[in-house]
């Protein structure tokens, strides 16, 4: 019973070893996994926990990724967890295979299975040959009947592949032209673009037909279905045309105002929201209290693709092509918006820029359907335009987060309530979310019902509300404000930024009027938790935390950690900044601790890569709006961190190969905001509470000081 | 009307609008998909080419600005040290960025065989990447240069 319990989720939806695997007679092995490559580096991860536990060659392994045709449901790739969920599953997968080959073959042989091994495919009996391998066995082997994960993995110690930095497997084709959703070619092709509504329940009351259709230059259809537009051709330069120019050919009515205010995350405060409070039962204790409150606005996941689909109508079934993080998902979705039997309804994965999270790719495998649907027996691809993506992708959510902390003595916190005020972090259209375009139609969509992930998924404003250290009583009062001025929805670690912003700054806050060092003052509150204070330790040791600068003059080092979701991936961050008009990130130091990882570089990878990501959220990103909603729509008036501004990078993952495998794609997003914001307090000698830290705030800061 | 144009060292005719992008007579006429739509304002660079040697916006730039000229996309790249230096530095995330920043590459190259950090860095600061990447396309640059530099000392 009790390993039934401890069964990771996409083993127990897809029991049949069957879903995953086939030995082809090409002597390669068909993986089909439901962990989609977005960017992270999964597939190749995903293709060493195969090959290693059935001690198969990396080369004869060939992967399907999100299809439901042909893969597994493993719902979405979000969170951190297509390791800790998928890759522990396809172990688990793995290993019962290679077990009922074996126990085939001892049988045949009339041995013990104890007896037969493995290597590069082949068994072996004591070593010697048997003439046998996976692919002669195949065919007698019944994989199709379900696995109940008893079958024993590999012993760690006798790994090969897992725990080494193989290439990625995509890397190549994305080098050399074709490999993305973009650059698809099929049969019939037409080209697709839309026009938007430019807000929920906005109605079309004229479009200048002819007008775009001049605009774009030669022929197109332009379709129509309630208040959804597409613009379809053979001709890509021309739809583009005609998208382009369709916005000032038409009028709308109904379109609801954004008034500035509401852009800020302090306009969150107070408004409906549906509370919940998690963690410790209300304050008890006496002393003095302490507070302060953080601010993160509106973001962008501003993918450098704009979103694409393709989609096809032929013969009753619909095929359609997406980038989306969940085909499965997509797939239900779809299918409940177009009123069809998901049975009528395949969804491929196919390769988009990196999405880090919902970005718009569902919504564009909607419109593409939806023309699909009125262009029957062609391929359509629909893609979104620069503007578009940026207009209409949902948001990162605004958050206000406010901190109330009781010291003891000490002026140590033992009691902490950290107070959300947030949207949504999660609107998928299989969470409660609309798909854009389904708000257009004759039939409308119902309002959305905006939700977080449950706590036991990581929550979503609430995610890393918890502060991972020594304090007798934590809790969150979690304000979900359920109407925001624009759609948000997941990006990368949802709550988990500006959550550990708020509680490491709040921190070092503490330490300053205590006179307390930053990493001496968190180490004493780790009593307990000997990995995050190693992490903390190690950073510290690799930037020669000892040495940093006195601060106040211009250059200031900070530090953050995080334990990520608090059961994730372990990691601390050291910043170093340099503030004159603006913050110039030097030097960042990164320590990060995750059990076994399967490939260490491309864990590195994702550790460098969420620290410049999180460091260009810290220092320079702001969605911005006007009446008519999002007003920055273009690189210019969106800026993310470039080439001249990458810091120098020292990252180090310790080595931990007995603990499980822990997410790490997201584990350094909240530790490297929080570095930043710490360092720039050092640096000024004041502090500064709202992201993005850009020359406005200091300006400002300053002169309130 | 048609315009002739050399890409990656072949010559084509082609019958289209003057005015249509570069960037779409690559990938819908030519079948090089290499070259990428990103934002169509010269501001991200997913789209560079090199029109005579020199990088170029393909997303904005228009078809007959290129009449007689010389077009070189990523696909020219197959066999160039830039290819082979990308995967050895694991240079990439999710990769929609690299060709237009290969091509950079090659341009920043062809003129200056030995690039310092900073040197790589401006010429590569027109290039926005996504996943934080920055670095290990710095050292792949690097890494090519040098291979560069070495097989022509052989």
């Amino acid at each position: 019973m009790s390993t039934t319990t401890s069964l990771p989720l996409s083993f127990t939806t897809n029991p049949s070893p069957a879903s995953w695997v086939r030995f082809d007679p090409d002597r390669t092995l068909h993986l089909a996994v439901g962990k989609v490559e977005i960017g992270q580096g999964i597939v190749t991860a995903l293709a060493q926990i195969a090959a290693e536990e059935l001690d198969l060659p990396l080369g004869c392994i060939r992967m399907i990724s999100g299809d439901t045709d042909a893969a597994p449901d493993e719902g979405a790739t979000t969170s951190s967890l297509s390791i800790e969920v998928g890759g522990s599953s396809l172990r688990l997968i793995a290993a019962e295979v290679r077990a009922r080959m074996i126990d085939r073959l001892a049988q045949r042989l009339n041995c013990a299975p104890a007896e037969i091994s493995v290597r590069d495919g082949a068994f072996l009996r004591e070593g010697g040959p048997t003439g046998q391998d996976y692919w002669s066995l195949a065919p007698e082997v019944d994989l199709a009947r379900p696995a109940d994960g008893a079958a024993p993995p590999k012993p760690r110690a006798s790994y090969r592949l897992v725990g080494t930095s193989v290439a990625r497997r995509d890397l190549p084709a994305k080098l050399a032209g074709a490999a993305f959703i973009h650059d698809l070619v099929r049969p019939d092709l037409l080209h697709a673009r839309t026009l938007r509504q430019p807000a929920r329940a906005a109605h079309l009351a004229a479009l200048d037909e002819a007008a775009i259709h001049r605009a774009a230059g030669a022929e197109i259809r332009i379709l129509r279905r309630g208040d959804f537009v597409a613009f379809v051709g053979a001709e890509e330069t021309a739809v583009q045309r005609a998208a382009a120019a369709a916005p000032a050919h038409a009028r709308w009515e109904g379109v609801r105002e954004i008034a500035p205010e509401q852009a800020e995350a302090a306009w969150l405060v107070g408004r409906p929201s549906n509370d919940q409070t998690v963690g410790d039962p209300p304050r008890t204790v006496a002393g003095e209290v302490v507070s302060a409150t953080y601010t993160r606005p509106y973001v962008a996941h501003a993918s450098i693709a704009p979103s694409c689909a393709l989609a096809e109508s032929r013969g009753g079934h619909l095929s359609v092509w997406s980038h989306s993080q969940g085909v499965y998902p997509l797939r239900a979705a779809l299918a409940r918006v177009l009123g069809r039997p998901e049975s009528t309804i395949s969804v491929h994965h196919a390769m988009g820029a990196g999405c880090y999270g919902h970005n718009g790719a569902d919504d564009a495998a909607l419109d593409a359907a939806l023309i699909a649907e009125q262009v029957p027996d062609r391929c359509i691809r629909l893609q979104w335009r620069r503007e578009e993506e940026f207009g209409y992708e949902p948001l990162g959510s605004a958050m206000s987060v406010t901190i109330r902390a009781v010291l003891d003595a000490d002026g140590k916190p033992i009691d902490w309530t950290q107070e959300v005020w947030s949207g949504s972090h999660v609107q998928r259209p299989a969470m409660g979310g609309n798909m854009l375009a389904h708000e257009a139609l004759p039939i409308p969509a119902p309002d959305p019902r905006p939700r977080d992930p449950t706590e036991a998924a990581g929550g979503g404003g609430t995610r890393n509300g918890i502060p991972h250290y020594a304090i007798p009583a934590r809790r969150i009062l979690h304000h979900l404000v359920p109407v925001t001025p624009m759609r948000t929805s997941a990006l990368r670690g949802l709550g988990a930024l500006p959550n550990v912003f708020a509680i490491e700054c709040f921190l070092d806050e503490l330490a300053a009027r205590r006179g307390a060092d930053p990493v001496a003052w968190r180490l004493a509150l780790l009593e307990g938790h000997p990995r995050a204070a190693r992490v903390i330790a190690h950073a510290a040791d690799l930037a020669g935390w000892a040495g940093r600068p006195r601060g106040g003059d211009g250059t200031g080092w900070g530090i953050g950690f995080a334990q990520y979701k608090n059961r994730s991936a372990y990691c601390a961050v050291v910043a170093e900044v340099a503030v004159d008009q603006e913050v110039r990130l030097r030097r960042v130091w990164c320590a990060a601790e995750a059990g076994l990882v399967v490939n260490p570089d491309g864990a590195r990878n994702q550790i460098e890569g969420g620290i410049l990501q999180a460091a260009s959220y810290t220092l320079k990103e702001q969605v911005r709006f006007d009446a008519a909603g999002v007003a920055s729509r273009d690189w210019e008036a969106y800026p993310i961190l470039r080439f001249s501004e990458v810091p120098e990078i020292q990252c180090e993952i310790i080595d931990a190969p007995e603990e499980r495998s822990l997410g790490v794609g997201e584990c350094a997003f909240g530790p490297t905001a929080a570095a930043i914001g710490n360092a720039v307090s050092h640096a000024l000698g004041i502090r500064i509470r709202g992201m993005p830290l850009t020359r406005e705030r200091i300006a400002a800061a300053l002169l309130d000081n | 009307m048609s315009i002739t144009l050399t890409v990656n060292g072949h010559a084509h005719t082609l019958a289209l609008d003057p005015t249509m992008p570069l960037l779409d007579a690559l990938r819908n006429h030519l079948d090089l998909k290499g070259s990428r739509y990103g934002c169509g304002l010269e501001q991200c660079g997913a789209c560079m080419v090199l029109v005579d040697g020199e990088p170029v916006y393909a997303c904005a730039r228009e078809l007959g600005t290129v009449a007689g000229r010389r077009v070189e996309t990523v696909e020219s790249l197959d066999t160039h040290p830039i290819r082979a230096a990308f995967i050895e530095e694991q240079a990439g995330q999710c990769g929609y960025c690299l060709s237009g920043i290969q091509i950079t590459a090659k341009a920043l190259l062809d003129r200056t065989p030995n690039p310092d950090r900073a040197e790589i860095i401006a010429a590569l600061d027109k290039h926005l990447c996504r996943c934080g990447t920055q670095w290990r396309i710095i050292r792949a640059v690097e890494r090519a240069a040098v291979a560069l530099t070495e097989g022509a000392g052989r």
